[in-house]
């Protein structure tokens, strides 16, 4: 093997599962021959409570909330997918109001997760300031969150069939006054670390997936999109209204880490352009379809995905007719995108391996399910 | 209540969600290519799917892969019916971005049998086959290295499967490795 040398001593190193940078419990089996990466082996599973079987034992309704328990930083988004996937079987739409209010929550979400990942990606490589403003910021999403439904994480924001609660009084402004602000609060973060020699130094090159790669190993999302395939569901395939809206599926091509920072920083700028389109106009109406009271759906099976913030994020329910769902198989981006970790950290440094965990942007909860 | 009161009417049959035939050149297509080896090709719900048997699954989405632009893998699951005689679906599900159309290859296999596994076409199959495996026990012939993703090594049974309980998971490891008594 060209890697390897004749004074070779394989280490076995054990990263984890309680490391600060593994953002959560993920266990990495580093082969390394000196700080050479020869390998990786994923140990998951850390984080398993058997959602998918839960889920057989439950209501369609009763099982919502636990949707929000998969990946918890963009809880609004699998409920969405959660909601939709269930309206398909039910062959339902939720009303007009209900969708434009969905698309708001959802794309906050997004930027929500952006943030986060944000933050905590740019503590993993040494830049400890980026943490403090991205959390300014997601703390007026929480917020908003928080003012809505009462919650300000596992938000059980949307039922099936449309929305529980009415907007609040002042929703609206409140949803504004985040717009007219963060976008110079994005750009904030870009003069930390876009053109920062020590990040572009620690990304440029770092973590390389190629197109062909992302789609052999089932990558979706921004890994996708940084390395040139302009593919989001929200165009590809619009759901609850999207199509509406203007925005640009921002893509680059170098499918390194650097890249996938800077589709990641776009995505938030067009969330909110996403957000100041829907929120200028939400239809009157009701915000909860008719005939929900039992949710019964036919026999049948359905899979619907969305474009959560990680990727795409996919509910195959069986239906047997009654009350409770046969099979619901949750389809987890960070599942899948986890598993291209062995291409990108093969032949890069230790130190690496960190920026490459933080730039997939996966949450354990839903890797574990 | 123990007892059914005879007085209430019985209940109404579940309604089932029609399977449409799917028309077009890629099921025209998979049926000359495959003839009896792809015995139905429908759609439920605007969504095609495509019912093969087991040792054509393979065969069916690497010509898909390579002939029909489906270039994505997005999903392998199961589903158990433990009363039918092959009791398990496996379901692979495709996308291309090509035609931006997503594809369901579904086939059923009893309980013994032992498909053949997909890594050789995607290699994402890798992790999906190992939590089939996980969760269901289907051994998938000739996977670089199958054995459980999600659930620990020493564990016993397969928690997806229709018979195996919610609250009958492996007390005996719980036990021995977490030194408590399940609450359950």
């Amino acid at each position: 093997m060209a890697d390897t040398f004749l004074d070779a001593q394989e280490l076995v190193l054990n990263m984890g599962p309680q490391h600060p940078s593994t953002h959560g419990v993920l266990r990495v089996i580093l082969k390394l021959d000196g700080e050479k990466v020869l390998g990786t082996e994923c140990v998951i599973g850390y984080l398993h409570r058997g959602v998918e079987k839960i889920a057989e034992h439950r209501t369609y309704a009763q099982f919502a909330p636990y949707v929000d328990r998969m990946d918890y930083i963009s809880a609004v988004s699998n409920g969405l997918g959660y909601c939709l996937a269930v309206e398909k079987l039910l062959n339902a739409e939720a009303p007009p109001r209900a969708r434009a209010v969905r698309v708001i929550l959802t794309e906050l979400n997004r930027i929500a997760s952006h943030l986060l990942w944000l933050g905590t990606h740019a503590l993993d490589i040494g830049a400890i300031t980026p943490l403090f403003y991205t959390f300014r910021e997601r703390e007026e999403i929480l917020a908003i969150f928080e003012n809505y439904c009462g919650a300000r994480l596992t938000t059980h924001a949307f039922r099936i069939g449309g929305l529980q609660y009415e907007t609040y009084s002042g929703f609206e402004e409140q949803v504004k006054r985040f717009c007219d602000t963060f976008p110079a609060h994005v750009d904030e973060y870009e003069t930390l670390l876009t053109g920062n020699p020590i990040w572009r130094d620690r990304l440029i090159g770092v973590g390389l997936l190629t197109a062909e790669q992302c789609k052999d190993y089932g990558v979706t999302g921004p890994v996708l999109r940084a390395a040139g395939v302009a593919w989001d569901l929200r165009k590809a395939q619009p759901y609850s209204g999207y199509e509406q809206y203007e925005f640009e599926v921002p893509t680059r091509s170098g499918g390194d880490t650097y890249d996938r920072y800077l589709v990641r920083i776009e995505e938030m700028r067009q969330s909110v352009r996403i957000i100041r389109q829907a929120v200028e106009r939400i239809p009157e109406g009701a915000i909860m379809a008719k005939g929900m009271k039992v949710i019964k759906p036919p026999v049948g099976e359905a899979y619907v995905s969305i474009e959560a913030p990680k990727g795409e994020l996919g509910y195959f329910i069986v239906s047997d007719g009654s009350i409770h769902p046969y099979r619901v198989r949750v389809r987890p981006p960070s599942f899948l995108n986890l598993q291209a970790l062995e291409v990108m950290a093969k032949g890069s440094l230790v130190a690496d391996v960190v920026a490459i965990i933080g730039t997939i942007d996966i949450v354990l909860g839903e890797v574990d399910r | 209540m123990s007892e059914q009161q005879p007085s209430k009417a019985a209940p109404k049959p579940a309604a089932v969600m029609e399977s449409q035939p799917w028309a077009g050149e890629l099921p025209e297509n998979l049926r000359t290519q495959f003839s009896e080896d792809v015995p139905e090709t429908s759609q439920y719900a605007g969504q095609p799917y495509v019912v093969c048997k087991p040792d054509a699954a393979v065969a069916v989405l690497r010509y898909l892969k390579e002939r029909e632009q489906f270039d994505a893998l997005v999903d392998i699951t199961a589903v158990d019916y433990p009363s039918r005689e092959a009791r398990f679906e496996l379901i692979y599900i495709v996308y291309s971005h090509a035609r931006n159309q997503r594809l369901r290859v579904k086939t059923s296999i009893g309980a013994a049998s032992r498909p053949r596994t997909l890594t050789a076409v995607f290699t994402g199959a890798n992790w999906l086959e190992r939590e089939v495996y996980d969760m269901f026990g289907i051994v998938f012939d000739g996977h670089p290295g199958l054995h459980r993703i999600l659930l620990p090594e020493e564990w016993t049974g397969f928690p997806l499967r229709k018979d195996s309980s919610i609250l009958g998971m492996d007390q005996a490891w719980v036990k021995d490795n977490l030194g408590i008594e399940s609450g359950q």
